[in-house]
């Protein structure tokens, strides 16, 4: 009985109560789950995505220049694709069950939408990126050059397709489109494909992913060669020529993405004006509309304890011009309140603005980084100080900061939606009668255990073999 | 026939085709740690299925997707309610895919014994758990009025669904035994021979055993009617078969039977079910059917319009890259894993 009455006593304290909320709390669990295999998998995706493409276009010089050098950087370079490869792969596969089991209301009302272009993916994607993957890490003695160099491009080809009917995906819900709801309000229909598929959202989405890949590709590139380059190796002629292509892919990338970045933010002020407000600690409506440099923000009272912004430079990155509204916080919360009915349509201002500032910081200096390789190449010039070696290598750093803050953002900003002005993210849980909060916490734990072991075995691999050099990739 | 029979008919393909080409590399994944002595030999077991096991899971993969597209309901039910099956599976499948590139990348024995032992487990675990998920769709789950599964896991471990998973644990161990007779030479295909031979009994057994088990726990028989037709009957004579054509030394028609069994037993599961995807054990009206969990006309049109395309394409390529890879591999081959 006095045992008892203890065990109840510790129980009441208050942040043990909380506590316990929170690891009740099932849509707080599926959230953390989902954020946490979501960011893992991208960690993997864009180098992918770059390297796919890096490798096959090391393979193409090798068919027609018939140079050994790039026949070595080819399986030097492939190797290294197929570790990461892997773990983008099976990761893929949690992201694919994971709607279904944790997100059942959510599959419920979009399948007949969202489950099309999934379907899509692994049947135009999967099907080519795996076949053809096999076909070529088998295929060295079996096929003639050409038609090896070819599966790579096609594993490539595969690959970035994958990443666009995923964003066609993820698309709708950010800004649906071509669908109505159904006569009983159950879930929204497809009415038009083609309009899914050429969704706005899409086409700004797609070319700042690519564009991202090819960007944490090509650093990865540039940090292995001049780790190698600084310390002498002896294949020095082939790392010179991997960290001339690496270089210019790097640069082309960077400034590829940042154009794409660009030209999203612009139409994020038509699609989710909330997202851009949110990212920039815009409090009120303004025209011209200031760009915060450095804000500490009041979230509850949603007013800036200290900021300093650039007069009209939001506006110039919204509209090319000086001039132009941007809406703030508390106005489209008025406008959201009308249109949908009462409610909190505030997503995380600390989350959002400090994503956005991580991903364009990032971005900043991957472009001073890769403008300094480039100038080094041209120059022909393959000597770097310790310290100059140390930025090419722990660079490669950079694109993953952007990669992960770019989704956080794009994620995190359409809050408390689901599918933007359509579900709300508390309503796509599966019901805590199906999927208890103790299951949730048991497969979060499974993945945190294995999705551990997976990242230091990946990274114990990439640093053995990219050390290893080009001779131990035979 | 009507947009949903034809996409029942297409999912029903899709897990046909997963469990045929699937079931003889899972069972290659459970037999290699059993047929080699020395790491050459095992290197070249598992390259038996080195160029195919991942183009083989996207059958899986698209399977899962056509669910989500074509029955989003069936998709949504299935894979909240078998919630900690379904994560067990997830678990193996990803130690198993990643073992396959990892194991080569180091060479030190027992890191090659750490990922070889997950192949075995991460091929021996959703080889038993998708004949438990199977018999569990036929024989009923709790599912309520609303389609929410309202059971638990123990639930999905009846002993029904237990035969039903070691029969399907046996049967894709003979497979890959099989597959394993044609695909090596001299003392490792003699071992292929004997394991073959040996799983042979308990996986006819354990097939025969489920076929009665289900006459009395389901109505699949029932369904089908005094003349279940050539389907059913034949799935159980090819597998009979199997011992003959192996005694014969006949590898390719065993390889051909086993994959017949396969097939064809999946088929009749899923004839048993139609026009049901998962059956409900509270309330035959609340069960999910093709129509009540399917999304609209014009979805399952464009679906429909794009499986007609791009199916045969793959199909094509992943036929190819079967006839680039259909030489035997000795130890002496070059070996990638």
């Amino acid at each position: 009985m006095d045992q008892h009455f203890i065990i109840m006593n510790i129980v009441t304290i208050p942040h043990v109560t909380i506590a316990k909320e929170i690891l009740m709390d099932t849509l707080f669990l599926a959230r953390l789950q989902f954020a946490f295999t979501s960011v893992f998998h991208f960690f993997f995706v864009p180098l992918t995505l770059g390297l796919s493409i890096f490798t096959a276009i090391m393979e193409t010089a090798w068919v027609r220049t018939g140079n050994e050098k790039y026949r070595k950087l080819t399986q030097f370079w492939g190797k290294l694709f197929l570790i990461n490869f892997a773990v983008g792969v099976v990761t893929g596969i949690v992201m694919e069950f994971q709607f279904g089991m944790n997100w059942s209301e959510y599959s419920r009302f979009v399948g007949d939408i969202f489950g099309v272009p999934l379907a899509i993916e692994a049947l135009l994607a999967f099907f080519l990126e795996s076949v053809f993957l096999g076909i070529w890490v088998f295929g060295w003695d079996r096929l003639p050059k050409a038609l090896h160099a070819a599966s790579i491009w096609l594993v490539a080809i595969g690959s970035n397709l994958s990443a666009l009917w995923i964003l066609v995906a993820n698309s709708f819900m950010q800004s649906p489109v071509g669908y109505k709801m159904a006569a009983d309000g159950s879930r929204a229909e497809m009415t038009d494909f083609a309009a899914l598929l050429f969704n706005p959202y899409v086409w700004k989405q797609f070319p700042h992913v690519l564009a991202g890949g090819l960007v944490t590709g090509g650093f990865l590139v540039i940090a292995v060669s001049s780790w190698h380059l600084v310390r002498g190796s002896k294949d020095r002629s082939a790392f010179e020529t991997s960290m001339k292509f690496g270089a210019v892919y790097a640069f082309i990338g960077t400034i590829l993405v940042t154009l794409a970045g660009h030209t999203q933010m612009q139409d994020l002020i038509e699609s989710q004006p909330m997202k851009v407000a949110a990212a920039e600690a815009l409090w009120e409506t303004e025209n011209p509309a200031s760009f915060s440099l450095f804000t500490v923000g009041n979230e509850k009272e949603l007013k800036d304890v200290f900021a300093i912004r650039i007069p009209g430079m939001l506006s110039f990155l919204a509209y090319n011009s000086f001039e132009g509204e941007v809406k703030g916080i508390k106005n489209l919360q008025k406008e959201y309140e009308l249109k949908y009915g009462p409610g909190n349509y505030i997503p995380s201002i600390i989350t959002a603005y400090w994503s956005f500032r991580f991903m364009v910081g990032a971005g900043t200096l991957m472009l001073l980084v890769s403008i300094v390789a480039l100038y080094k190449v041209i120059r022909e010039n393959y000597t770097f100080s310790p310290l100059l070696g140390a930025i090419m290598f722990w660079s490669f750093l950079l694109p993953y900061i952007a990669n992960s803050a770019g989704w956080i953002l794009a994620e995190m900003g359409r809050q408390p939606w689901i599918v933007f002005g359509l579900l709300k993210t508390e309503d796509a849980v599966s019901p805590a009668s199906v999927v208890s909060s103790g299951e949730l916490l048991l497969s979060i734990a499974a993945f945190f255990i294995i999705y551990g072991l997976l990242t230091i075995v990946d990274v114990f691999l990439l640093k053995k073999n990219a050390a290893a050099g080009l001779e131990a990739a035979q | 026939m009507d947009l949903q029979t034809i996409w029942f008919i297409l999912v029903t393909v899709l897990f046909t085709g997963f469990f045929v080409l699937e079931g003889f590399d899972f069972g290659v994944g459970i037999l290699h740690p059993f047929m080699s002595s020395d790491d050459r030999e095992r290197r070249a077991v598992i390259n038996t299925i080195g160029p195919f096991w991942d183009g083989n899971e996207v059958w899986l993969i698209t399977a899962g997707g056509a669910m989500f597209a074509a029955f989003p309901e069936w998709y949504a039910t299935l894979f909240s309610g078998f919630y900690p099956a379904l994560l067990l599976m997830l678990v193996a499948l990803i130690m198993r895919g990643v073992a396959f590139e990892f194991r080569s990348k180091h060479d030190n024995p027992a890191w090659r014994s750490f990922w070889d032992w997950s192949i075995f487990a991460g091929s021996a675990i959703p080889a038993l758990l998708w004949g438990v998920a199977l018999a569990n769709f036929i024989r009923g789950v709790p599912i309520d009025q609303s389609m929410n599964y309202a059971g638990g896991f123990f639930n999905l471990l009846n002993p029904y669904a237990l035969v039903c998973g070691l029969a399907s644990l046996c049967i894709f161990t003979l497979h890959g035994a099989v597959f394993l007779t044609l695909k090596t030479t001299d003392i490792l295909r003699e071992r292929a021979m004997n394991l073959a031979k040996k799983m042979w009994a308990p996986a006819t057994l354990l097939s025969l055993a489920f076929t009665i088990y289900t006459s009395i726990e389901t109505d699949l028989f029932r369904r089908l009617g005094l003349n279940p037709g050539i389907i059913p009957v034949f799935s159980i004579l090819a597998l009979l078969s199997v011992i003959v054509l192996l005694r014969r030394n006949a590898s390719g028609w065993a390889f051909a039977m086993t994959a017949v069994a396969i097939a064809f037993s999946t088929v009749t599961i899923f004839m048993g079910l139609f026009p049901r995807v998962l059956v409900s054990s509270l309330n035959p009206e609340w069960s999910l059917t093709i129509y009540n969990s399917s999304s609209s006309d014009y979805t399952l049109g464009i679906m429909t319009i794009v499986a007609a395309i791009f199916v045969p394409i793959v199909l094509v390529y992943q036929g190819w890259s079967y006839w680039v890879f259909r030489q035997r591999v000795t130890p002496d081959s070059e070996l990638e894993y």
